[in-house]
């Protein structure tokens, strides 16, 4: 049934119908809204989790996989400060082959001291070795967070589900929360495929050394390949349940667009707005919304933006010394397909600034105009100090 | 697409109000948006809030610059904020007020409608005469003003979201709907 919910609840609600046997996590803004929701439903009843209060980011992961190698079914949220902090048992829990799912609210990393949305947070993990989907409104969150417990256990991998500060995390909008039944037709109990067990004792997590540390990690490499069709294949029975599907990539009026806008998060949606306007004035503009970030979906990306002349990246987040990471990550991706679309690089909406219809129509009318992209990202809308 | 901005202090429910007033309008066949100023929030302080309704899905991801009505939760409020900032030519602007606003400049060309939601908040025994719970009494107001959504739909989000008082919240918002005084345009020099 639908219903007008914050996008916290929403995170809240999935990880409820996830059935997750424990939660573990720190309060930072923007994400305390998830974990009151949790702590609510787990003092109320209609959750059978055990909540764990603890006393850092680092200690809310480190709990987590404890619990995870158990056999249990675990969550987590944190944003900025807090994900920097858990950086090193980022890699801990990849490296561990532990499948959990952490909602990610992007905010600004200190200092100067900001509590908005920035990309760079999450992107900055990249390296770490956890799948990574970005959500552009309430019920994609909802969905996304079902869709990651059963691609994270398929593959043996984390999942991080990321959502923008407060323009997602704090925003009421209707929502299909789904019934318990449909959710647990969809995701089973949780089946380990290794787990820690008194009457089958062993040891996880000693010394490795350089004759199998490198076999070890290109497992973990084969595995994250793996997640790329997995994540389709966990879609298609979504969708045979809910119908509803999203794509590792979804192609907005891209067939005949000679320039593609690409973005992720919320302004994914402002964009589809934008869009709409400029084809509805006869321009050739198209959007590509990307959602899953790692693997990165380099098939899907190539098909949607090849036949473009011109692609332009629309980054929330900053690279200091290269720039824009999706720009990077796009370019990437192109750079050995030939004759490939110039790739043009925008900066916008850093640290909570508001990215308006007119910021992306600005950002359109700059690539429209240019016939080479500037070496640099553009930064929209600098003030001058 | 309408959007509405809520003004109010820290702790008047301002937040709520904007949240209650979006189930309401959803139950009536509206799609919405609702969301708070993105900031720090402290007792006392001006707060803003805001809602969008549309019949299509609303794909806008963004702050409200230029609202089609207000809402003021407090008047004390006018000394110290522009609370028709960015307001649309003839918007209207709901004011929590006994009287009308001794200065009427700030409302030339929008539509001015006043309850006094305190007086009435007392009467239904809804927080104390310092702090007023005024937040459902204004959305009643608001019912009538912009004539949407319904009452019944406004009575069916506080039933779902007020657990305690409920009733006397009810009537608060029953009778802000009854009391609510519509001015309509204001001309030019403040005159009505």
């Amino acid at each position: 049934m639908k219903r007008v919910v914050e996008g916290s609840q929403a995170v809240a609600e999935a990880v409820r119908l996830a059935r997750v046997g424990v939660i573990s996590a720190y309060p930072i803004t923007p994400q305390t809204h998830i974990v009151e929701f949790l702590s609510e439903y787990c003092a109320n009843g209609s959750l059978n989790a055990r909540f764990m209060r603890v006393e850092s980011e680092h200690s809310a992961l480190a709990a987590l996989i404890g619990t995870v190698s158990t056999g249990v079914r675990a969550f987590t949220a944190t944003s900025g400060q807090g994900l920097a902090l858990m950086h090193e048992l980022l890699h801990w829990t990849s490296g561990a082959r532990l499948p959990m799912v952490m909602a990610e609210v992007n905010r600004a990393l200190a200092p100067g001291w900001n509590i908005w949305v920035d990309q760079t947070d999450s992107l900055a993990q990249r390296d770490t070795g956890w799948i990574q989907l970005y959500c552009e409104n309430g019920q994609e969150v909802l969905d996304t967070i079902l869709q990651a417990y059963r691609l994270g256990e398929l593959v043996n991998l984390p999942v991080m589900v990321v959502l923008d500060a407060f323009f997602l995390s704090h925003t009421y909008e209707p929502v299909d929360v789904p019934d318990q039944e449909l959710v647990d037709s969809f995701l089973p109990s949780y089946v380990p495929k290794f787990q820690l067990d008194p009457k089958d004792p062993c040891a996880f997590g000693s010394l490795v050394t350089p004759n199998v540390y490198m076999e070890m990690r290109h497992s973990i490499a084969l595995a994250m390949d793996d997640a790329l069709g997995c994540f389709s294949y966990v879609e298609d029975e979504f969708e045979k349940i809910f119908g509803r599907r999203y794509g590792s990539v979804e192609a907005i009026h891209c067939e005949d667009a000679e320039i593609i806008l690409v973005t992720t998060g919320t302004v994914t949606s402002t964009s589809r707005q934008v869009v709409n306007e400029l084809r509805a004035k006869g321009e050739k503009v198209g959007l590509m919304k990307l959602k899953l970030f790692r693997p990165f979906p380099v098939h899907d990306v190539r098909m949607t933006l090849m036949p473009a002349k011109k692609v332009a990246v629309i980054d929330r987040n900053f690279s200091f010394g290269s720039g824009g990471i999706f720009a990077q990550e796009i370019r990437a991706a192109l750079c050995n397909a030939p004759g490939h679309p110039p790739i043009y690089g925008y900066i916008a909406g850093i640290g909570g600034r508001d990215v308006t219809t007119d910021v992306i129509k600005e950002i359109y009318r700059k690539t429209k105009n240019s016939d080479i992209p500037e070496a640099e990202s553009v930064w929209m809308g600098l003030q001058e100090v | 697409m309408i959007e509405i901005r809520f003004h109010g202090r820290g702790g008047q429910g301002t937040v709520i109000a904007s949240i209650l007033l979006s189930k309401a309008l959803f139950q009536a066949g509206y799609q919405v948006q609702s969301f708070p100023v993105f900031g720090v929030e402290r007792r006392g302080a001006p707060v803003e809030a805001y809602v969008r309704l549309d019949k299509e899905p609303i794909l806008l991801r963004t702050n409200v610059y230029q609202p089609d009505h207000v809402v003021v939760q407090d008047h004390t409020l006018l000394q110290s904020v522009d609370v028709t900032r960015g307001l649309k030519a003839g918007g209207w602007v709901v004011i929590n007020s006994p009287e009308l606003p001794a200065n009427m400049v700030p409302f030339t060309g929008f539509r001015l409608a006043y309850v006094d939601a305190s007086r009435i908040a007392l009467r239904n025994k809804l927080g104390t005469r310092t702090h007023p719970i005024v937040n459902t009494p204004m959305l009643g107001a608001v019912s009538r003003v912009f004539e949407m959504p319904p009452m019944d739909a406004i009575a069916a989000a506080i039933r779902e979201e007020v657990p305690r008082e409920t009733e006397r919240n009810l009537k608060a918002a029953q009778d802000a709907y009854d009391e609510v005084r519509r001015v309509g345009l204001i001309e030019h020099n403040g005159a009505s």
